[in-house]
């Protein structure tokens, strides 16, 4: 007995470098030395109470954790469904980014590198870069697709007052993809002096397995709480993947729990059958990008394809590989929700709960209100509000008064 | 047996062996076999071809240009190998590599990809994303293809990297003497006798310097450092870049640029030094 509950506990452990079959290293020859002091640092650091209780310090004190356990009193209720939301939107920096980049900034320091460099897609990461480098004195550089810069401007504008230097891609698709592309770039020339402080739970090894030990305290916060205010666990934790930080952090905790099902939400975009989402997992294909061996949206002949979401933080054609692993086990499912559900997901939350979600969070708010309409015995789900969505606003603005105009002309 | 004939007689002669690299249908299929035959003709003793990947992340912006230019115009991997299949067919004892991102090698499925370039008539193979603790994945295969896996060895790595890169690398090794991404904004520093005299006592194959070399001075700091030969790439694909609407013109500069480096690898080193 003893022996099986150890072996089902392992195959979700990492094994050096690989979680199952995903994973590794696939970097120049160059970043090796770079990646291995970054996980001797990370591994010893974990072990290490006095850093330990320096990120705790900063998470509570200055982060604001724990974030609160909010039920619905409204939104997806019914007479046997209750809804749960884990409000990462709380906390510093406006989503649960800031969770695990306190840590690597903690990290950098650590290893006595002064200078930090990142991507970000729709900014979050970004900021939250550059808030903690802010707070620690570290010197920021952050890469952002040319694109993303003048869709998220006032984001672009948060970074550079909190002294970041962000730097505008060009090339390629100039969005996030090409962002982490220039961001390696830059760690292979100056990793001496610099650490790349990667923002999701992809990317070559340590990241995916650091990202996710630096999360978990959302799944292990959500967990307690859930207990408390119900007495029971959940019957399904729901978050949106996009590279997959929020949802493995949330889930982590869970994954010994067998009868919680785990519900992974990616982008359908315009429809899981056309050309335009972002759902890797759903509808990619086995690859190796970004340093690992994990799902990604490719031609057959492997060249890598621009995803698309309403949802900039998920418009990534590549996922971690941990979620690969959870998806070929068995023990998460993933689902996609279109650009369209998300949105409606976005006005409902706001409407009902007083709470402005994050376009991100929204694919799981509007799957957990389709699971809520289906349940037929009492059930409790829990999801991951993993962002507030001021951010999103003038994007949604813009979006829905293009959608009255279209219907008003169509009258 | 390509390369290890043409590092014999560059050897017996005191030079050093020039490999220049470009882009393969880069700006186009017909003038990219024109290019070849310009590196061909005016001394390259190899060939190092590239092939278009969408995210190049160990090249600067000049060969991203030149990677991305053949993807715009929906050059595929296939027409790439075809290509080179053409350049084999022409220089039958010519050595020729592919440096090749590593998801392009998996999408296929590795041992169909190994296929394909061994009957294009493909030497070797270098995976910029692949490091040697990754290689067992494409290992198998390039052996039962015969093809050769080259790896980079950068300049810091430690003793225990160095031996594994030399005993794993086949054809040659790829080694750096500055850390970064491909590019001549900076250029290659003389690489150290002692990093390069412990790959060759861990039994390295030629160990051929790239990254950074564009001008002949380059050229005789890696022959003084005692390298076996030298790759440019940057300082080609720029002349591409910059004259591709002018093929003639760009032709020459090619050809004169190449003839340069050329000459000072053909030099005898072994009786300058």
């Amino acid at each position: 007995m003893t022996i099986i509950e150890e072996q089902t506990h392992s195959k979700f452990e990492y094994d050096g470098a690989y979680i199952g079959q995903y994973g590794g290293q696939f970097v120049p020859q160059i970043l090796v030395p770079a990646l291995e002091q970054l996980e001797q640092a990370f591994e010893q650091a974990i072990d290490d109470r006095g850093f330990l209780d320096e990120l705790n310090k900063l998470l509570n004190d200055y982060a604001g954790r724990p974030t609160p356990l909010t039920e619905c009193q409204t939104f997806g209720r019914n007479e046997n469904c209750r809804i749960f939301l884990k409000r990462e939107d709380l906390l510093h920096g406006g989503a649960h980014k800031t969770n695990q980049v306190l840590a690597q900034a903690l990290l950098a320091k650590r290893m006595g590198k002064g200078r930090i460099i990142a991507e970000t897609g729709a900014g979050q990461h970004g900021v939250a870069t550059a808030l903690a480098c802010a707070l620690l004195g570290l010197k920021a550089t952050i890469y952002m697709g040319k694109k993303d810069c003048d869709r998220q401007s006032p984001n672009v504008f948060r970074m550079r007052l909190m002294g970041a230097e962000v730097i505008p891609v060009d090339n390629g698709s100039a969005s996030l993809k090409d962002a982490i592309n220039e961001a390696l770039r830059d760690w292979a020339a100056n990793y001496d002096d610099t650490h790349y402080l990667l923002g999701t739970a992809a990317g070559p090894h340590p990241f995916p397995k650091m990202v996710k030990r630096f999360q978990q305290v959302i799944g292990e916060e959500a967990k307690q709480q859930v207990l408390q205010q119900t007495g029971q666990l959940p019957d399904a934790v729901i978050a949106c993947v996009g590279g997959g930080s929020n949802a493995i952090g949330i889930f982590t905790d869970f994954i010994p729990d067998e009868d919680v099902r785990l519900i992974g939400v990616e982008p359908a975009g315009h429809g899981l059958d056309s050309d335009a989402h972002g759902a890797t997992l759903l509808r990619g294909t086995e690859g190796i990008i970004h340093g690992a061996r994990t799902h990604t949206l490719q031609t057959e002949e492997g060249q890598i394809i621009e995803s698309h979401s309403v949802s900039a933080g998920l418009d990534y054609p590549a996922v971690g590989p941990e979620h690969v692993h959870l998806m070929t086990s068995g023990r998460a499912e993933y689902v996609g929700i279109t650009d369209d559900e998300a949105l409606q997901a976005f006005q409902e939350l706001s409407h009902a709960e007083g709470i402005i979600p994050a376009l991100e969070s929204s694919h799981a708010l509007a799957y957990a209100k389709k699971l809520s309409q289906q349940v037929t015995e009492e059930t409790v789900l829990l999801v991951n509000l993993s962002g507030r969505g001021d951010k999103d606003l003038s994007h949604v603005m813009s979006i829905l008064e293009s959608n009255q105009k279209e219907s008003s002309n169509a009258l | 047996m390509r390369y290890s004939k043409m590092f014999q007689q560059v050897r017996n002669e005191g030079h050093l062996a020039y490999i220049p690299f470009v882009v393969i249908g880069d700006p186009n299929e017909e003038l990219s076999l024109e290019i070849i035959d310009q590196l061909v003709t005016n001394g390259a003793d190899g060939l190092e071809l590239g092939l278009a990947f969408s995210d190049p992340v160990a090249d600067g912006p000049v060969i991203q240009q030149s990677i991305l230019r053949p993807l715009a115009n929906q050059f595929s991997v296939s027409s790439g190998l075809r290509l080179v299949a053409k350049v084999r067919e022409k220089y039958p004892q010519l050595p020729i590599g592919l440096l090749i991102y590593a998801n392009l090698v998996f999408a296929q499925g590795i041992k169909s990809f190994f296929n394909q370039c061994c009957n294009a008539g493909i030497d070797s193979i270098l995976i910029a994303d692949c490091p040697v603790k990754e290689s067992k994945l494409f290992a198998g295969a390039a052996e039962e293809s015969g093809i050769d896996l080259v790896f980079i060895a950068p300049p810091d790595a430690n003793d225990e990297t160095l031996q594994q890169i030399a005993n794993t690398s086949k054809g040659y090794t790829y080694v750096l003497s500055r850390k970064g991404i491909t590019g001549t904004e900076v250029a290659a520093s003389k690489a150290s006798t002692e990093f390069l005299g412990k790959l060759r006592n861990f039994g390295s194959p030629p160990l051929v310097q790239g990254f950074g070399i564009s001008k002949p001075q380059h050229v005789f700091d890696a022959a003084k450092a005692g390298v076996d030969g030298i790759i440019t790439g940057s300082a080609i694909v720029n002349l591409i870049n910059r004259h591709y609407n002018t093929p003639q013109i760009m032709l020459e500069h090619i050809g004169d640029y190449v003839r340069t480096i050329a000459q000072a690898a053909h030099t005898n080193h072994a009786q300058s030094a």
